[in-house]
């Protein structure tokens, strides 16, 4: 059994739309149990846990609450991280959609845990439908005296406003995503200082993925211990993978940390389309490393990613056959990243454009040795000097193929000159 | 205190300090690019990125606090490689046609590029050319320089609280414009300059006035006199080769002579009768119950501010005109009447740290006979340092030659024009000590001394007590202009300068200017107060000669025609 | 609704932009924000022209052009790129009779592209006013471009 359903347990059998439906399956159980047994004991299990966040960075979630609930300024805000723009990710959606009670009873639980009283669910404006059962539930909890003042009558007050992006996937960027709250571009801000002190409205801030705060009840209900015995010693638990591209059966699978990325797409994923090869895979997003088949036997697990110097938590998995040509692919994420650039520094702004020239060249065999080390300088720099995790992730794919396929580097480039040699012929 | 290396030099530094502050107080220039003394930190051109010994990626100095033990390598193969590319793809998407440009021999961007030895740009141009901002008389904007780095914007919006220009769009298509890609005439813009006195580039521009200058210095038929601000005898000399404030009065006369000027005149002088105009409005608002408070109109940049943005309290502002525009109508006037010259021969060019006083100039209203205007041509600091350079001429080595007259007494009051709190401060002495009946006993008013945004000050005259208000930015113009709209303010008489510091961190002085070269300017301002003989405006024997032979009496008829104007409501386009 | 209805909606803080402005935009069967609207809500909520003007700039829902009252938008990152069994660019650009970025004579669809719709596992998905549609055939397009034509689609 790869699959490992904590989070996604009750999904298909809990109506999305009911919250009744929620509370048969022990909805807001753990919410009780939480506050009978104590801020201290929820941040202390969080700990124990080790739980990493979901969102793609895999920041010990402990360290930010206890940052946060040591703050003395008010008001707090949480921030619940929907903007999921990430190519290829599609987990959040799901939780949204399928089982949103499970995110606000988790936003509720860390509410109480840190002493934040307002909370924000900031979800891309392309998300309607997810939006429309969150807010329905929001709606529903509030009735139900599980969100507002005085919740279940255990004087805590904790309540949650939606806010919707408008068509930018850099707003999922921490301090972007601050900005775009607070009614401005999104561009990110000069760190440190950093959301847990001076974060929205320049207040102490707790910004999580949807997918971190749905943790928090099944770390409630089975204790920290055994959570962290799940997965491995660096990515403790589970993790929502979004799994698309070329595989027969695309989808979100939960799985705990330890398993192998062939695990996933064979096993779960019914491995390529009949008559296709896998060619390259792409982990994480438009964000990610491209790596060959020969690798998928490495396990997800955060500390194994490091490899590839980049953050890689976000959990997609992007399978490509051999029907599609590498540079075809790059060209497509190097087209997304000047899309959503936001424009503020250099190697990104700039950066990019030039990147995308580069592999638009090698794409329409036109290449030459001197753009080769051209790209790969560039690509270095705007990785080791953009601003934020955008323009910093921007080049890992370009990277990775220059360390796992430069061999199609060097025949594009042999190709090109033959080009060139037909045409001047 | 936290001990670093830089370079592996072992150095103290104050905890709190970034790698960028540390270096250079240890002389270790460290390239920047959009950082920008007194403006917050941007952290965009990413050139002053330097690696760390130890970690992985590079750091920005100006924003990475130092730490005990930091091991900085500024000019590592990385960071210079770094430092390098990224200069390059600045350049690639940058109008690099620099012998055409204002800012050729002294741009930021220049410097970098030839301090990495960048010879040949790796990428291709890829800029997208775009349209020139030159419809105003004040500014010009070329957005195909724009580097991006925010410093206008941020001047803009955090100092001078108008926020004409933003960042526009996403990625590499990023502009920064006023909205909707308008024009700076086409919103509020009140041409104070600050945006072009930060640009490290030549991306914001004063309008170049020099050629229309030359034109009428070579023009046999016109008599081309020049009129100089208080602010340029200590700002001028900082753009040649001096220190910050060095009073240079003098050699500005003695180089505007070699320029060809026929005669040149001390602004200072219609500084004084500035004072008396409007310390006589002052009276009479008294006198007459109002409208109070009075609020000073010698800067053309808080005009347009108010007409633009509070039209309503523009009943409270001084009909008095500048002192450059008080001297352009006396010299077509009473001076060409005494000089047997045809005003129409005059070109009157004034000198002044001012942006804003190009557009002031050509205000309809400046013009004493409704058809030729009262100042022909404005010229920046800066304008006047290309042209004394473009002459050939050895600054530093000038003889001191005096201003010609009527302006040759001028008070200390004048000079002091060029700081904020200076035209209160002359105005006050000038008040008190004439409805007092008796000496001041004490010349200096501390109170409205000094760089805080919004300085208060209590006058008694003829034993009233009167509060005095002083604003400096525009940003603290419009909490004065706020408070006179609502009918809460409290004072009886207000001074506002549109610039930081005054006219002396004006938007056409020397590059580079930060708060503490303007201290320095300003207290050289005082400096030749206090050394001078005369330090009321009313004492000016030249001023009294001119009411005298002249005007006959203050905010009388010829007063009137000649030394006041009128301002409109632009609220709505 | 008029303007000043979506506006009462929220307190004047510049926090509430985005809420209005795709609110107020999304209600317009043009689908898009004059100056004049942009004015009206800059005013309402203190902040300078050249802010919201940085705002519709920025953000990819907003548009100064006058859209289609169904603006058809097809994803072209990664996953749906790799999934799709057919050109889905050619077939919407014939069944409208228009090319990607510009709107029908009828001013009924706008087609642009758009970043990833996060519904990769309904590759190829395309997204038609607030609904995203998964795993879209030829035929499936055609019908949506009927029940758009017919009133049957938001």
């Amino acid at each position: 059994m790869i699959e490992q359903k904590l989070i996604t347990k009750n999904i298909g059998k809990i109506d999305p739309k009911s919250l009744a439906s929620y509370m048969a399956f022990n909805g807001y159980k753990m919410l009780r149990k939480a506050l009978r047994l104590g801020k201290e004991h929820i941040i202390e299990q969080i700990e124990i846990a080790r739980l990493r966040g979901r969102g793609g960075a895999g920041f010990p979630m402990a360290s930010k609450l206890k940052a946060v609930a040591t703050q003395l300024v008010t008001p707090k805000y949480m921030i619940c991280n929907a903007d999921e723009g990430e190519p290829g990710n599609f987990k959040d959606r799901y939780l949204i959609e399928n089982n949103p009670h499970l995110i606000i009873e988790g936003m509720t639980i860390i509410a109480y845990a840190t002493g934040i009283e307002r909370g924000f669910v900031y979800i891309r404006g392309e998300y309607k439908e997810a939006y429309d059962v969150l807010a329905s539930a929001i709606e529903a909890a509030r009735e139900k005296g599980l969100l507002g003042k005085n919740i279940l009558r255990k004087g805590m007050n904790f309540d949650i406003e939606i806010r919707r992006g408008a068509g930018s996937y850099v707003c999922g960027e921490e301090f972007a995503l601050i900005e775009s709250i607070e009614g401005k571009a999104g561009r990110t801000r000069v760190k440190p200082p950093f959301p847990t002190t001076e974060g929205l409205f320049q207040k102490p801030t707790l910004i999580n993925n949807v997918e971190t705060f749905a943790t928090v009840p099944t770390i409630i209900e089975m204790g920290g211990k055994a959570f962290s015995a799940i997965g491995t010693e660096s990515s403790t638990g589970t993790k929502l993978i979004s799994l698309s591209g070329n595989v027969r059966h695309k989808g979100v699978y939960e799985v705990p940390f330890g398993v192998s990325l062939r695990d996933v797409i064979k096993t779960l994923g019914g491995g390529a389309e009949k008559g296709r090869k896998i060619r390259m895979v792409q982990l994480s997003g438009a964000c990610g490393p491209i790596i060959p088949e020969y690798m998928l036997d490495m396990t997800i697990d955060y500390d194994r990613f490091e490899i590839f110097e980049s953050k890689t938590g976000a959990g997609a998995i992007i399978v490509i056959d051999d029907r599609f040509d590498m540079f075809e692919i790059l060209v497509r994420i190097g087209a997304f990243f000047a899309h959503e650039s936001c424009g503020k520094c250099t190697p990104c702004r700039e950066g990019i454009f030039q990147m995308n020239r580069l592999l638009e060249k090698f794409n329409e065999y036109r290449a030459t040795e001197a753009d080769l080390q051209l790209l790969e300088t560039l690509a270095r720099t705007i990785h080791q000097t953009s601003l934020c995790g955008l323009g910093q992730t921007a080049a890992t794919a370009t990277i990775s193929t220059l360390h796992y396929f430069r061999s199609k580097y060097i025949d594009r480039i042999e190709k090109s000159s033959l080009q060139e040699g037909v045409t001047n012929a | 205190m936290p001990n670093i290396k830089i370079n592996n030099v072992q150095m103290d530094v104050a905890s709190g300090m970034t790698i960028l502050e540390a270096a250079r107080l240890h002389n270790i220039e460290l390239p920047t690019l959009c950082y920008y003394p007194d403006l917050g930190i941007k952290n965009d051109c990413r050139v002053c990125v330097v690696e760390i010994e130890g970690q992985k990626g590079l750091v920005t100095s100006c924003s990475t606090q130092v730490r005990e033990g930091m091991s900085i390598k500024t000019h590592s193969a990385r960071a210079l490689n770094a430092r390098k590319i990224i200069v390059e793809m600045i350049l690639a998407n940058h109008d690099s046609n620099c012998t055409a440009c204002a800012r050729n021999m002294n741009c930021e961007l220049q410097k970098l590029a030839q301090s990495l030895n960048i010879e040949k740009n790796r990428f291709p141009s890829v800029l997208d050319k775009k349209l020139i901002d030159e419809g105003n008389e004040c500014l010009v904007r070329n957005p195909n320089r724009c580097i991006k780095c925010g410093r206008c914007v941020d001047v803009c919006r955090s100092v001078q609280n108008i926020s004409v220009l933003d960042v526009m769009g996403r990625g590499h298509q990023v502009t920064v414009s006023p909205a909707y890609g308008n024009n700076l005439n086409e919103v509020f813009c009140s041409y104070c300059g600050q945006c072009a006195a930060v640009c490290p580039v030549g991306a914001i521009t004063e309008k170049d006035d020099t050629s229309i200058v030359w034109n009428a210095l070579h023009d046999p038929d016109k008599h081309v006199v020049v009129q100089v601000a208080p602010a340029i005898r200590v700002s001028l000399g900082e753009d040649l080769g001096l220190p910050t404030g060095s009073i240079v009065t003098g050699q500005v006369v003695a180089a505007l002579k070699r320029l060809g000027f026929s005669h040149v005149f001390d602004t200072n002088f219609t500084a004084d009768l500035t004072i008396i105009e409007e310390g006589h409005e002052f009276i009479n608002r008294v006198k007459n119950g109002g409208p109070l408070p009075l609020v000073t109109s010698c800067c053309p940049g808080w005009i347009r501010f108010a007409e633009h943005e509070y039209p309503e309290i523009l009943k409270h502002i001084s009909s008095c005109k500048s002192p450059q525009q008080m001297f352009g109508a006396i010299i077509k006037s009473y001076y060409a009447e005494k000089a047997q010259i045809d005003p129409k021969n005059i070109f009157v060019v004034s000198v002044m740290p001012c942006t804003a006083k190009k557009y002031e100039a050509k205000r309809p209203e400046m013009s004493i006979n409704g058809r030729d205007l009262d100042v022909d041509a404005v010229l920046t600091t800066r304008e006047l340092s290309k042209m004394i350079k473009q002459m050939g001429i050895d600054f530093r080595q000038l003889p001191e030659e005096p201003f010609d007259d009527p302006s040759q007494t001028t008070s200390g009051a004048a000079a002091l024009f060029g700081v904020t709190g200076g035209v209160m401060e002359a105005a006050l002495r000038t008040v008190k000590e004439v409805l007092d009946k008796r000496p001041l006993a004490t010349i200096e008013f501390n109170d409205v001394r000094g760089i805080k945004g919004i300085k208060e000050a209590s006058v008694t005259i003829q034993d009233k007590e009167y509060k005095v208000a002083i604003a400096h930015t525009l940003g603290n113009a419009r909490k004065i202009a706020k408070q006179i709209s609502e009918g809460k303010s409290e004072y009886a008489f207000i001074e506002v300068m549109a610039c930081p510091g005054g006219c002396i961190g004006g938007g056409g002085q020397p590059y580079g200017t930060t708060n503490q070269k303007r201290i320095k300017r300003s207290e050289s301002i005082y400096h030749i107060d206090d050394a001078s003989i005369i330090r009321k405006s009313h004492d000016n024997p030249m001023i009294q000669a001119i009411y005298r032979d002249f005007l006959k009496e203050p905010c009388g008829h010829i007063s009137h025609e000649l030394l006041h104007t009128e301002y409109t409501n632009r609220k709505h386009g | 609704m008029e303007l000043e209805q979506y506006l009462r909606r929220y307190p004047p803080e510049q926090t509430y932009v985005l809420e209005i402005l795709s609110d107020y935009q999304r209600s317009k069967p043009t689908q898009h924000l004059t100056k004049d609207e942009l004015k009206v809500i800059a005013d309402y909520l203190a902040i300078p022209e050249s802010h919201i003007s940085a705002i519709v700039a920025f953000y990819s829902f907003f548009s100064m052009k006058p859209r289609g009252r169904f603006i058809i938008q097809i994803c072209r990152d990664v996953p749906c790129h790799v999934s799709s069994k057919f050109d889905v660019v050619a077939t919407l650009e014939k069944l409208l009779g228009a090319k990607m970025g510009q709107t029908t004579e009828d001013k009924l669809f706008t087609l642009e592209y758009t970043s990833c719709l996060g519904s990769c596992d309904g590759a190829p998905a395309v997204r038609i006013n607030d609904t995203i549609h998964k795993s879209v055939t030829p035929e499936q397009l055609g019908q949506l471009i009927e029940d758009c034509r017919g009133g049957r689609h938001d």
